[in-house]
């Protein structure tokens, strides 16, 4: 029994080993070269923590004039727990790579670098910023989804119209860091719970605080600080690569 | 050799003094183990490394009287939870390490529950009394329950909460899934609670399917499903082509013509008079609610309660179709699809249009020559031996037990009961969640068939299936939060017939029975007037300008609107207080003239709501710009003292109002009596 148990344990340290190895990008065989790598879509995302990200990432390689290069080896890599697939591969006919994104275990922004190499070899990179929500912001995120986006939000979907252009006074879509970020903690909960007035601004902004809890409102508080842009100081950590 | 080894005990033990010396420095070696183990041990490391990291801080005074030295555990008896993580997690319930970059001193991310209430490994898994980083994260040979990957934490919630949770997105998904693709047909899932999951696809029964469509629509639609329609729940079996010539065969011949049997073609149906007349009639009856269409964009439009109908002409015949939009429960008695009162001339328009919604390519391919009956037999056994009877009707086979293996503790399946493959991450999360995306892969002769999910909606199912733990089945009652069931509500004598003919109860919850796709009348009858109930089963108007689903028009006759109108008024009342506690006549100008001013500037409602067309845009909210002609004055008040007393859940805020407030805002929306939105939108 015990032989067998040891010879199980070795052969899956074994292939641990191996795993671990065959994770790293393989060298790729780039038949072109660009002189710069930009991004196509993907980037500020608005993720979960350990999540795959809604939307890939893609990437593209141009060349000194500007137009796509099919065949360049991107690689993408990103903080420890973040992980890609594919990590790796050659542009196609468009100059593109797409990767689909896991992000890694712990709430934050992330920084996400994919590089490629122009003719004489030198490395050009590019970051790509994400954001992975925890459980508190999570709860902010479905109460915003709720409650709050229709309002705040311009964009609309089949499914929810904005109402923001009926609006006299315009509110910020929550990712509006350049004015939200100068607002405190207390004045956020301030206005969130007893609706414009609060700051003196307009009773269009209705109070919540009668109908969320006290922990919903810090939850959209904390959803506020994590994906407004540029980033809130200290709206939590950020990952990059060593 | 020999030599050597007797010389090295005669140095040794060669007599009783040396023997004695000797013994006595091991003994003494031996007991130094421990506490040589003990200093170097790896818990001693991480204390040393946190005492220097909170030296150098601010706060280190404090943090350093909360800091206790040596092994910590939480014990929690009931929950078997003997979790030692905080000996080396030291900084979880400081605040001020939340900006600390290693995990293992950063205070833990804000969550409802206390640590000390419900331990680490609850939630995380892990083997809560290791001391060594290794055999507390990871799988071992005594004890294989490694850490839970974060992108399945949301499981660690389902053992207790059966609920929605507003926290739990992915769990709440994935449980979704679960019911609407219909898992339990086949796998039995018992909760905690003792309820089963139950699912709510609704498969159509196969007995009279050669009365609906083609053997040739299908042989095709089970070998794909989703190329006929890309929202079917049905899965994949990977069926070859004679298997799929036998099924068809097999799956045709089973079936009995319907009783009493379906009417020949009313009229040409294939040119109707006005085609733009049956695109009308589609809209107004708001099949879009529940039926999905691609649209000449390519663009798909609709609900997902029925199937997708892009392709319906390719699919159904159209004595069928005839039948089927004439009344629905002829076909199928179970259905959820309502009966709509069409005339003779209706039902020809409307069939007519759905049978030029063709998808001619899904079947083109398709040449099948007569069936023989050793096709029929062997189609049998295939049916039988794939249990399509665990979610179709069909005559001859009964419904198998317990088709598949169940799943009520999968989320604390041993791994060595689990057999894997190349390709799938050797852990149970890694299984399940192979399972999911690629069943097959486990074996060809495996059964399970082939759906089609996203990566997002594996990950989903996997995390609602790891909540499927031993400890959600063992734990005590007290801990568990009961998910909301369905009740057996079921309205009584002739509005109650109605009401069911109508299928009311797809779309709205009466007292704990129902849909949640249309407001709940619970309380219909305090809220509403009976003039206006009575317009409105007439022909229903918008209320919200920005929904999509709305109420479709039934065409009912007079007597049946005021048998359900009668019944509504009387029985669907809350006991909270009398409609009649607040009458109009009460209300003077001057107070509709203060609700107003309410209205429009201390409460800003026009935000959200229209109270006039020609200057409010709101349209988050209803409109009540004929709040007069449509509510009652009492519950206009109670609602706008407390929205979510009277429909929880309610996007409505509470604005907490004084009672002048709220009645002079009652007074300002019950003078609001213009026409309804479709009247304002003429003008
Ligand atoms: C009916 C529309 C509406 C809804 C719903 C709404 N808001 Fe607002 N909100 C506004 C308006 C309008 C303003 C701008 C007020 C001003 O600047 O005078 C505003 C302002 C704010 C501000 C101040 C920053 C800014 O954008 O000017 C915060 C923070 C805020 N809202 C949070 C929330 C949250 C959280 C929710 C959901 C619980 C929510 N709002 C729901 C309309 C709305």
């Amino acid at each position: 029994m015990k032989p067998v148990l040891i010879a199980v344990c070795a052969a899956t340290l074994l292939m641990a080993g191996c795993s671990r190895k065959s994770n790293q990008p393989a060298p790729l065989q780039s038949t072109a070269a660009g002189t710069a790598i930009v991004e196509s879509s993907g980037g500020k995302q608005i993720g979960y923590a350990g999540m795959l990200l809604d939307q890939p990432v893609v990437v593209q390689v141009n060349d000194a004039s500007g137009s796509a290069v099919a065949g360049a080896a991107v690689y993408f890599s990103g903080p420890s727990g973040v992980s890609f697939t594919p990590p790796a591969a050659l542009t196609d006919s468009s100059g593109q790579v797409t990767s689909a994104v896991q992000l890694g275990e712990q709430a934050g922004r992330y920084k996400l670098i994919a590089n490629t190499h122009d003719a004489s070899g030198k490395n050009i990179g590019l970051t790509i910023d994400e954001i992975a929500l925890g459980y508190q912001q999570t709860v902010g995120a479905q109460l915003n989804a709720q409650y709050c986006v229709r309002c705040h939000d311009p964009e609309s979907t089949p499914l929810r119209v904005s109402n923001m252009d009926n609006l006299s006074v315009k509110p910020h879509p929550f990712t509006e860091g350049d004015t939200l970020n100068k607002m405190s903690d207390a004045d956020l909960v301030a206005i969130i719970s007893h609706g414009g007035p609060a700051l003196n601004k307009s009773p269009q902004m209705p109070p919540w605080g009668y109908t969320l809890s006290k922990s919903d409102i810090a939850a959209l508080v904390s959803y506020i600080r994590a994906v407004a842009d540029p980033p809130y100081e200290a709206g939590g950590l950020v990952y990059a690569q060593k | 050799m020999k030599n050597n080894l007797h010389a090295l005990w005669q140095f040794f033990f060669g007599d009783s003094a040396r023997a004695f010396g000797s013994a006595s420095v091991i003994l003494l070696a031996l007991l130094a183990i421990a506490p040589a183990k003990n200093h170097f041990s790896e818990w001693r490391h991480y204390q040393k490394q946190y005492l220097h990291l909170i030296r150098g801080r601010a706060d280190a005074v404090t943090l350093e009287r909360h800091f206790q030295g040596g092994i910590q555990q939480i014990w929690i008896p009931e929950q078997q939870v003997t979790d030692r993580c905080t000996t080396c997690h030291l900084g979880m319930k400081e605040a001020s390490l939340a900006d600390v970059s290693s995990v293992a001193f950063r205070e833990h991310p804000v969550i409802p529950h206390k640590l000390t209430e419900f331990g680490c490994t609850t939630c995380h898994r892990g083997q809560g009394a290791a001391t060594t980083v290794e055999e507390a994260h990871s799988a071992t040979e005594q004890w294989e329950q490694p850490l839970l990957p974060a992108k399945y934490i949301e499981a660690g919630c389902g053992q207790c909460h059966l609920e929605n949770q507003t926290g739990t997105p992915f769990l709440n998904q994935g449980r979704q899934l679960i019911v609407s693709y219909g898992c339990t047909h086949c796998h039995t899932i018992k909760q905690g609670d003792g309820s089963y999951v139950t699912p709510d696809d609704d498969p159509p029964s196969l007995k009279h399917i050669a009365d609906k469509t083609t053997r040739e629509w299908v042989y095709a639609w089970i070998k794909d499903p989703q190329a006929y329609a890309g929202t079917a729940t049905m899965p994949n079996y990977h069926l070859s082509d004679d298997d799929a010539r036998d099924v068809s065969a097999f799956i045709l011949a089973q079936s009995t013509p319907l009783e009493p049997p379906l009417q020949p073609l009313k009229a040409d149906t294939k040119a109707p008079a006005d085609p733009a007349a049956g695109t009308s009639l589609y809209g107004q009856s708001f099949c879009a609610s529940c039926h999905a269409m691609q649209n000449a964009a390519g663009m798909m439009v609709g609900g997902n309660v029925g199937p997708e109908l892009t392709g319906i002409g390719t699919k159904a015949k159209p004595e069928w179709l005839q039948d089927w939009v004439g009344n629905p429960s002829h076909y199928d008695p179970g259905t959820m699809m309502p009966h709509y009162r069409f005339d003779a001339q209706q039902v020809v328009t409307l069939t007519g249009f759905l049978e030029s919604k063709t998808e001619p390519d899904f079947i083109a391919n398709v040449h099948l020559d007569p069936a023989t009956p050793e096709q029929i037999e062997h189609g049998k056994r295939l049916v039988v031996e794939n249990g399509c009877a665990s979610c179709h009707d069909i005559n001859g086979i009964k419904k198998p037990e317990n088709f598949a293996p169940e799943l009520s503790r999968i989320g604390s399946k041993p791994l060595n009961q689990l057999i894997f493959v190349e390709g799938v991450e050797h852990s149970l999360p890694g299984y399940v969640a192979g399972k999911v995306r690629n069943p097959r892969a486990f074996g060809p002769s495996l059964k399970m068939p082939q759906f089609k999910f996203t990566p997002q909606q594996i990950d989903a199912i996997t995390t609602a299936l790891l909540a499927l733990t031993d400890r959600a089945q063992s734990q005590p009652p007290t801990m568990r939060i009961a998910s909301v069931q369905q009740t057996r509500y079921q309205p009584a004598g002739n509005a109650g017939q109605l009401m069911r003919d109508l299928r009311c109860f797809t779309c709205h919850m009466i007292n704990g029975h129902g849909g949640d796709m249309a407001p709940d009348l619970t309380w219909e009858g305090t809220a509403v007037q009976r003039e206006w109930l009575t317009q409105f089963l007439k022909n229903p108007e918008t209320l919200r300008p920005a929904l999509i689903r709305r109420m479709p028009k039934f065409n009912l006759t007079d007597a049946d609107i005021n048998t359900l109108a009668d019944y509504m008024m009387t029985v669907y009342q809350t006991p909270e207080f009398d409609r009649d506690s607040l009458l109009v006549s009460q209300f003077n100008p001057a107070q509709v003239e203060q609700g107003r001013q309410l209205f429009y500037s201390k409460f800003a409602c026009q935000s959200c709501h229209i109270a006039d067309y020609k200057n409010d845009k709101g349209y988050i909210g209803p409109a009540l710009a004929a709040t007069g002609k449509r509510f009652n004055a009492a519950w206009v008040y109670h609602w706008l003292k407390d929205p979510q007393a009277l429909r929880p859940g309610t996007i409505e805020p509470n604005q907490h109002m004084t009672d002048d407030e709220a009645r002079s805002l009652t007074a300002f929306l019950m003078s609001l009596k213009s026409g309804g939105a479709q009247e304002a939108m003429k003008k």
